[in-house]
């Protein structure tokens, strides 16, 4: 069966058609075309048995210069697990200074990734 | 007494993406006194709102968010000792590259080396202002609904729709689901959507968002707040087809129906600006017509990754501060460059033919398996792109040798077959 999908690894996102079977393991991935690259054809593999995405949030700061500071993934995880990260990253505040790469949140609701910070926030009134 | 005078190297407006990085190359390439000038609070620009990732992948080969990837600039600005202005706005400049400028302190002249605009972009709103109907509250640009979520902690509505298929409303779109909203739909008026493909991958099909292509907007509903709009089909001359009218509910509507450099200031300046574009016109330094006057990145012309501003802007910065040296010669002959068949723009629009040179363009439709071709004033090919796929949404950057230039006297880039 052919299965057309995009690849969203980088901005190029090539138009991708991939040769998909059903075996005994489950979906198998064949043949890949219209990839720029090999990475695509890595990712129509993945996307066609467990999509990984990655996402960005931003949690509250109290006592900060402004009232949020940006999250991401410092992983893609499965699509599927997506609104129950957020669920968690909801949750959080944090105080300030809070610094670029600081761990917000360590494996959210078991996913395979840490949220970490994508802004500084400096302390309100000052360094 | 009149306002205080001071005088500067290479003076970069805007201290967004394409500012901090002009700056930065401006001192490496030389300058020693290099000042940034940015109205708003802190550095970054639209960069400081962008909080989801795909941010220099070529330039750092990382994905990083939007404030991550300015980082990056801020620090270099910092380590290499660059002043920067904040708060500060720029009243005018004239075609001797004097600067009128106010802050806090009150009003000061900067009679500059080189100047770098790099004022970037604001959005359409037009599409919204022709609209019938009433004017309820919840109707927001993209970025503006952006600033407001991700910056200052504003959730804009419950249910929304949003107009046009940018690539900012397409990530409003996401962020909107994420944060739990409904997003009933993102309407198009063209066949085509405007961001690119893998945000509608991402950012629509990942969250199940429907995309209705050839359609629009037609009126909006509700007294104090939106209750509602109607949308309809278009046809390929985008009227609206009768009996073809649906009502959507909703509270919040999202316009991304585009972008236009802010030339204002430019303008004012005596730049010439190239309507295809709305931004400068320029040449391969990407100086504009006022010598001495660079441009770079959304402020020439709207991109669609800010790693080609920052490689646009390396390349504004590098030339500002050869020219406040003194390094520059000027030059009276140019070669000329024209969008051909099937392209809607192509920059820089004159060219020295003495370097290698970077031509930026968009096609003018999408398509498929066909070549960008550029030709000499003979017909002669000089350069000859294969591409499997062609879209508008699409800035495509083709590097062209000067080897391959010569005996070239004015230069057409066009799509074949
Ligand atoms: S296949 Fe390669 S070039 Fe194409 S979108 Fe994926 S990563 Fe980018």
């Amino acid at each position: 069966m052919k299965k057309e999908l995009v690849c969203v690894i980088c901005p190029n996102g090539c138009f991708l058609e991939a040769d998909v079977v059903q075996g005994e393991s489950g979906t198998e991935v064949r043949q890949v075309e219209g990839a720029l690259c090999k990475k695509g054809v890595k990712w129509a593999s993945q996307e066609l048995v467990e999509p990984l995405r990655t996402i960005a949030s931003s949690v509250l700061v109290e006592g900060g210069e402004i009232p949020l500071a940006s999250v991401r993934t410092d992983q893609a995880i499965p699509l599927e697990a997506i609104g129950r990260v957020m669920e968690e990253i909801k949750k959080i505040t944090v105080r300030a200074p809070v610094r670029i790469g600081d761990v917000i949140l360590v494996r959210p609701s078991g996913a395979a990734c840490n949220i970490i910070a994508t802004r500084n926030v400096s302390p309100k009134g000052g360094q | 007494m009149g306002p205080k005078e001071l005088k500067k190297g290479v003076v970069v407006v805007g201290g967004g993406p394409a500012g901090l990085a002009a700056a930065v190359s401006a001192k490496a390439s030389g300058c020693d006194d290099v000042v940034i000038i940015e109205r708003g609070r802190m550095l970054g620009g639209i960069l400081n709102q962008c909080i989801h990732d795909g941010f220099g992948l070529h330039r750092f080969k990382e994905a990083l968010s939007g404030p991550e990837y300015a980082q990056r600039f801020i620090d270099q600005v910092q380590d290499l000792g660059i002043e920067t202005l904040l708060n500060t706005m720029v009243l005018s400049i004239n075609d001797s590259r004097e600067i009128l400028a106010s802050s806090r302190e009150g009003l000061f002249r900067i009679r500059a080396g080189a100047v770098v605009l790099a004022m970037g972009c604001r959005e359409r709103t037009a599409g919204a202002i022709f609209l019938p109907g009433t004017r309820p509250a919840g109707v927001y640009t993209a970025g503006v609904a952006q600033n407001l979520i991700n910056l200052q902690n504003i959730m804009v509505g419950e249910e929304a729709v949003i107009m046009g298929s940018g690539d900012i409303g397409l990530i409003m779109a996401r962020r909107l689901a994420l944060e739990g909203a409904s997003v009933k739909g993102v309407y198009e008026i063209l066949p085509y959507p405007s961001g690119l493909p893998r945000n509608i991958q991402q950012c629509l099909k990942d969250f199940g968002i429907p995309l209705h292509l050839s359609t629009t907007v037609v009126e909006l509903h509700g007294r104090a707040r939106l209750k509602g709009v109607t949308v309809a089909r278009v046809d390929e001359a985008r009227r609206v087809i009768q009996g073809t009218e649906s009502f959507i509910p909703c509270d919040t509507l999202l316009l991304s129906v585009g972008l236009i450099p802010e030339n204002e200031l430019s303008r004012e300046a005596g730049v010439a600006i190239e309507p295809l574009t709305g931004g400068a016109l320029v040449d391969d330094t990407l100086m504009t017509s006022v010598e001495g006057v660079f441009s770079c990145g959304n402020v020439l012309h709207v991109h669609d990754l800010v790693d080609h501003v920052s490689e646009e802007a390396d390349m504004a910065g590098h030339f500002a501060a050869r020219f406040a040296v003194g390094e520059m010669k000027p030059r009276d002959s140019y070669i000329p460059i024209a969008p051909g068949r099937g392209v809607r723009y192509v920059l820089p629009q004159k060219i020295s033919g003495e370097m290698d040179v970077v031509i930026s363009l968009r096609v003018a439709e999408p398509m498929e398996q066909k070549a960008i071709v550029g030709r000499d004033q003979n017909g002669r090919g000089i350069f000859r792109k294969k591409q499997v796929k062609l879209h508008p949404a699409v800035m495509m950057r083709i590097k062209v040798k000067k080897e391959k230039l010569q005996g070239v006297s004015s230069m057409e880039v066009g799509v074949e077959g």
